[in-house]
């Protein structure tokens, strides 16, 4: 059946997001999007009602009828309903989980990459190694009181004794469910499969036991899926069944609803797959920042539980620290007064910046924030650790070792952000400042930004398994990906090396699609926009001595760029960034990059 | 006619107030419904597991995990006295015995052939619930606790520390623009809820913990002087857990900013009236604003008690507090609400309330706006 129409909902804890996605002459795109806030708190305590409220605006902004009393018409008939409906949640926290592994850096890292992968907050992870004392684990358990716990360690066949141990230490736990005083908490097994027996006796009557293969078999392969996809199932059963009004919404939908940030990395994972290329997403929201990568076909996701951008700013400025914010502010402020500006925005967390000064004290911010997730996003994809490594004579030179970080910048394809502070900036260029600054991509990188971030719809789409549906849908979700959903920024381009004084880093000759011909010469220290569309332009590009764009030192590159609605940034500042000691000094060259961008053009007005 | 949905804080002058009071887990409910409570009555109790203590015995008698059950002394469930024997080893003929004994005074939970380990579990601690106001039993939750009611005076402050507190109330400076200094603060004020006017400052406010007042109701604070009370910088606002004998809620916000006269009238208007205050703040979904309860007499019933789930938005004529540079902390009336978007200085188009300040009609964003829902 070729589906004509597809109605997505995301009820994310403050907002439910709704889209339409229409067949129209033989391709997928957005219609139209509603939202409304989400009801899952009292007074109403129903997350379909701010479901249909955000469907309601849907059906007055595509005039088409999509609800028969609380139901939503499926399939179509005529103008009438949809074919498919999908729903994504993150409300009520989202699924929190807690994970174990006897050693913290192997089956419990494993363990932790599993639950972010299936789009859970890991609210902490135990391990036999961990330096706590049994009753300090025990205490955190209940403390926490998870979601769903899953339980690891050890390689099939090896020692049972320490994971047997960590199962003794939950059940001494006894640990109750957030959600539900008369349920037993769900716990996930993947673990040594000699020690099933053993921890079935220990845990098979106090908690809901579910056994899946070990995610660590051996030292040298991870097994994440049977437990991803066992954390998923889990949640529908259990945690979605005793969140007020899931029920009634499992009921509508034509797949399992996916916790949103699941979706999302499904999707980023589907496009490096399809498409062959290095991605890393972002997500910043206002009290978590997610990160997703995939470099070497391995896909990571990390959450940052207390950078945001509101509920936990202060966070933000505590562990980037006062000097690291200031350090990207335009002008002089007083600190104290910036401090208390900050506060007050944590603790109404739905203020937008009214004057551009506020705007540039945010968007301060939203770099340190940015730069705090990726640093420990690059700490976490890492290759496994443990595993023992053969080595030869030529390898005797080089410092490699295992647990080294996957995530490498001269080749990463594209990055693309999301969340309000992304998606939202006044000014695109503004965006791609932000996504450059803190992400400092090296080489050649295409930027863009998720519209109105609608990845999460998205990527419940393109993961339905019923066989009927799932390849239209599939397809839908790439269709709208590509045309609606995200906007093109532009390409970075910054060369790598150590460049001192006044020296040209970057040397760039470019075709456009009309035939003009331009040059352009990139010297230490400058950032050059060249604004052009999202079309192909030849270039040629020469580093400057010592320096590499992307095939080694001094080696010159000829392909294909692409503009957007940015434009081509050539980045000559080098990595990573330097500010100037001198205050006067460093505020010069922030303007001066300011300006080349077109960032903030009437700040020159109020400095 | 056109409206809003701002998020607000509540200032009345009288409503019906109903708290819940629950149990961490279930345990038993010590009141009836219909009883009158005073705030530290208990109004439901119940026993914690105690603390575990993990004794490896296979480690300690040098044996094999396997052979642990055969050498324990005692059996899972059984009660043992700190010091009592817990396992032995058979020795050679009788002779060169090791043993291990009981750490604590507890239960045997389990025993591990596979670890080797046993389980002694420590007694039980015992948790109780008090009413926090005082009110009337309206409701019970079996086995779980209570929801009291009573018609109080009901105001949210923005952020807090400390959890409920309660006292007489003491306003400490003649106008809600003055601070409170430290020569405000005398012994006198010892367990009393102290009300200032637009600020507390680091060295007040310390004087008033040492001092043991009981709570500070004040319109701001300095943000970066948390870190000194807290022994850690705030990072995201869920408070409440602090060990902090003087509560302190804020009703405006960090820095220097009056408190809202509404505010500071109907505190003023009850002063040495008994108050219940709670500083737990949680700004998050699920929100928990601090709050100052206080419960009403008889005599001060004015009858026109206002429900207090009543969610109104904002509306031509509504008085809102802009919660947002530049006009931060102003107050105002609502003139219009126009429907189209508009472009803000920082270039960022959002919806706009007109608002009057002080004879000057200026555009702020809805979102920075809070309704200061009066009665």
């Amino acid at each position: 059946m070729k589906l004509k129409s597809i109605l997505a909902t995301d009820c994310g804890s403050t907002t439910t997001k709704a889209i339409l996605i229409e067949l129209k002459d033989g391709e997928y795109r957005l219609a139209v999007r509603g939202e409304a806030p989400t009801t899952v708190e009292a007074p109403f305590e129903d997350v379909t009602k701010g479901v249909l409220n955000a469907v309601m605006e849907v059906e007055e902004l595509s005039n088409r009828k999509l609800l028969d009393g609380d139901n939503i018409i499926s399939p179509q008939v005529g103008n009438q309903g949809v074919d498919v409906y999908v729903s994504t949640s993150s409300a009520g926290g989202g699924l929190q989980m807690m994970v174990a592994g006897v050693v913290k850096s192997m089956s419990g890292e494993s363990a932790e990459r599993a639950a972010l992968g299936a789009g859970s907050i890991v609210m902490d992870v135990l391990a036999s190694n961990d330096g706590r004392k049994s009753h300090e684990k025990i205490s955190r358990i209940r403390q926490l009181r998870p979601d769903m716990i899953l339980l690891s360690g050890g390689i099939d066949g090896g020692t049972t004794k320490h994971v047997v141990e960590l199962a003794e230490i939950l059940a001494a736990a006894n640990p109750k469910p957030r959600l539900g005083l008369d349920f037993k908490l769900p716990v996930i097994y993947a673990g040594n499969k000699k020690a099933v027996k053993d921890i079935e006796k220990t845990l098979g009557s106090i908690t809901d036991l579910d056994i899946t293969e070990n995610i660590r078999p051996v030292l040298e392969r991870e097994n994440l899926k049977p437990s991803r996809d066992k954390i998923h199932d889990l949640f529908m059963e259990h945690v979605m069944q005793q969140a007020p009004g899931y029920k009634k919404l499992m009921s509508w939908t034509h797949a399992p609803i996916m916790p949103t940030p699941g979706a999302v990395g499904s999707l980023i994972e589907m496009i490096a797959r399809e498409e062959n290329i290095t991605v890393v997403g972002v997500d910043i929201g206002g009290a978590t920042t997610d990160i997703f990568s995939v470099f070497e076909k391995q896909f990571n996701r990390t959450v940052s539980a207390n950078l945001g951008m509101s509920y936990s700013i202060c966070n933000v400025l505590a562990e980037a620290k006062l000097k690291n914010v200031l350090r990207w502010v335009p002008f002089n402020i007083d600190e104290k007064e910036l401090t208390n500006r900050i506060g007050n925005k944590m603790i109404r967390p739905t203020t937008v910046p009214q004057s551009l000064e506020e705007l540039v004290l945010e968007q301060a911010i939203a770099r340190e924030a940015l730069r705090l997730s990726f640093v420990q996003h690059k700490a976490f994809a890492v290759n496994l650790k443990g595993v023992q490594k053969e080595r030869t004579i030529s390898d005797a030179f080089e410092q490699s070792s295992s647990g080294e970080s996957l995530v490498n910048m001269m080749d990463l394809d594209l990055l693309v952000g999301s969340g309000g502070v992304l998606s939202h900036a006044p000014r695109r260029e503004q965006s791609a400042r932000m996504l450059i600054d803190s992400f400092l991509p090296e080489g050649i990188t295409k930027l863009a930004v998720d519209s109105i971030f609608m990845m999460p719809q998205l990527g419940v789409l393109a993961n339905i398994d019923n066989k009927d549906i799932a390849e239209n849908s599939r397809q839908a979700a790439l269709e709208v990906f590509h045309k609606d959903c995200l906007i093109h920024l532009g390409t970075c381009l910054a060369p790598v090396g150590q460049a001192r004084g006044d020296v040209e880093v970057l040397r760039a000759e470019l075709i456009f699609p009309s035939g003009e011909k331009s040059s352009y010469i990139i010297k230490n220290g400058e950032l050059i926009l060249v604004k052009c569309p999202h079309e192909p332009i030849q270039a040629v590009l020469t580093p400057g001595k010592g320096m590499d764009i992307g095939a080694g030192k001094n080696e010159k590159i000829e392909t294909t760029l692409y503009g957007g609605v940015v434009g081509l940034i050539f980045d000559g500042r080098g990595r990573p960034l330097n500010f100037s000691k001198d205050e006067n000094e460093r505020i010069k060259n922030l303007q001066k990059w300011s300006k080349q961008m077109n960032e903030y053009p009437s700040l020159e007005g109020i400095i | 006619m056109a409206h809003s949905y701002t998020p607000g804080l509540k200032v009345l002058h009288e409503t019906i107030v109903r708290k819940e009071r629950r149990l961490p887990i279930k345990g038993e409910v010590t009141v009836k419904k219909g009883t009158l409570v005073e705030p530290e009555a208990v109004v439901a109790k119940t026993d914690l597991p105690g603390n575990c203590q993990f004794v490896n015995v296979a480690n300690r008698l040098n044996i094999d995990a396997i052979d642990v059950t055969e050498a324990m002394c005692c059996e899972a469930g059984n009660d043992l006295k700190k010091g009592e024997k817990l396992a032995e080893t058979k020795g050679l003929f009788g002779l060169f015995k090791t043993n291990c004994d009981c750490p604590v005074d507890g239960t045997i939970e389990s025993i591990s052939s596979v670890t080797g380990q046993v389980i002694v579990r420590e007694a039980p601690i015992p948790v109780k619930i008090d009413a926090y106001i005082k009110g009337l039993v309206a409701e019970v939750i079996p086995e779980e606790g209570v929801i009291i009611e009573t018609k109080a005076v009901f105001i949210q402050g923005i952020f807090g520390i400390g959890g409920e507190s309660r006292g007489n109330l003491v306003i400490v400076t003649s106008t809600r623009e003055d601070e409170i200094t430290e020569d405000m603060i005398t012994p006198e004020l010892k367990g009393k809820i102290i009300v200032g006017g637009s600020h507390i400052g680091l060295a007040a406010y310390k004087k008033a913990l040492r001092l043991n007042v009981a709570g500070v109701v004040v319109g701001g604070f300095n943000y970066f002087d948390l870190e000194e009370i807290l022994g850690f910088s705030l990072g995201v606002a869920i408070t409440g857990q602090e060990d902090l004998v003087t509560a302190l809620i804020l009703t405006e916000g960090y820095g220097k900013i009056r408190m809202g006269h509404r505010t500071f009238d109907l505190l003023k208007k009850y002063a040495g009236k008994f108050a219940s205050i709670n500083g737990a703040t949680q700004i998050r979904a699920g929100v928990i604003r601090p709050e100052i309860v206080i419960p009403l007499d008889k005599k001060d019933l004015m009858g026109d008690s206002k429900n207090i789930q009543t969610i109104e938005g904002i509306r031509a004529g509504s008085l809102v507090r802009v919660i947002r540079a530049p006009f931060f902390g102003r107050m105002g009336n609502v003139v219009k609400l126009p429907p189209e978007l508009m472009k803000m200085e920082s270039e960022t188009m959002v919806r706009v309330a007109e608002i009057e300040i002080d004879g000057k009609n200026v555009m702020i964003p809805r979102s920075n706006l809070e309704m200061v829902e009066t009665d």
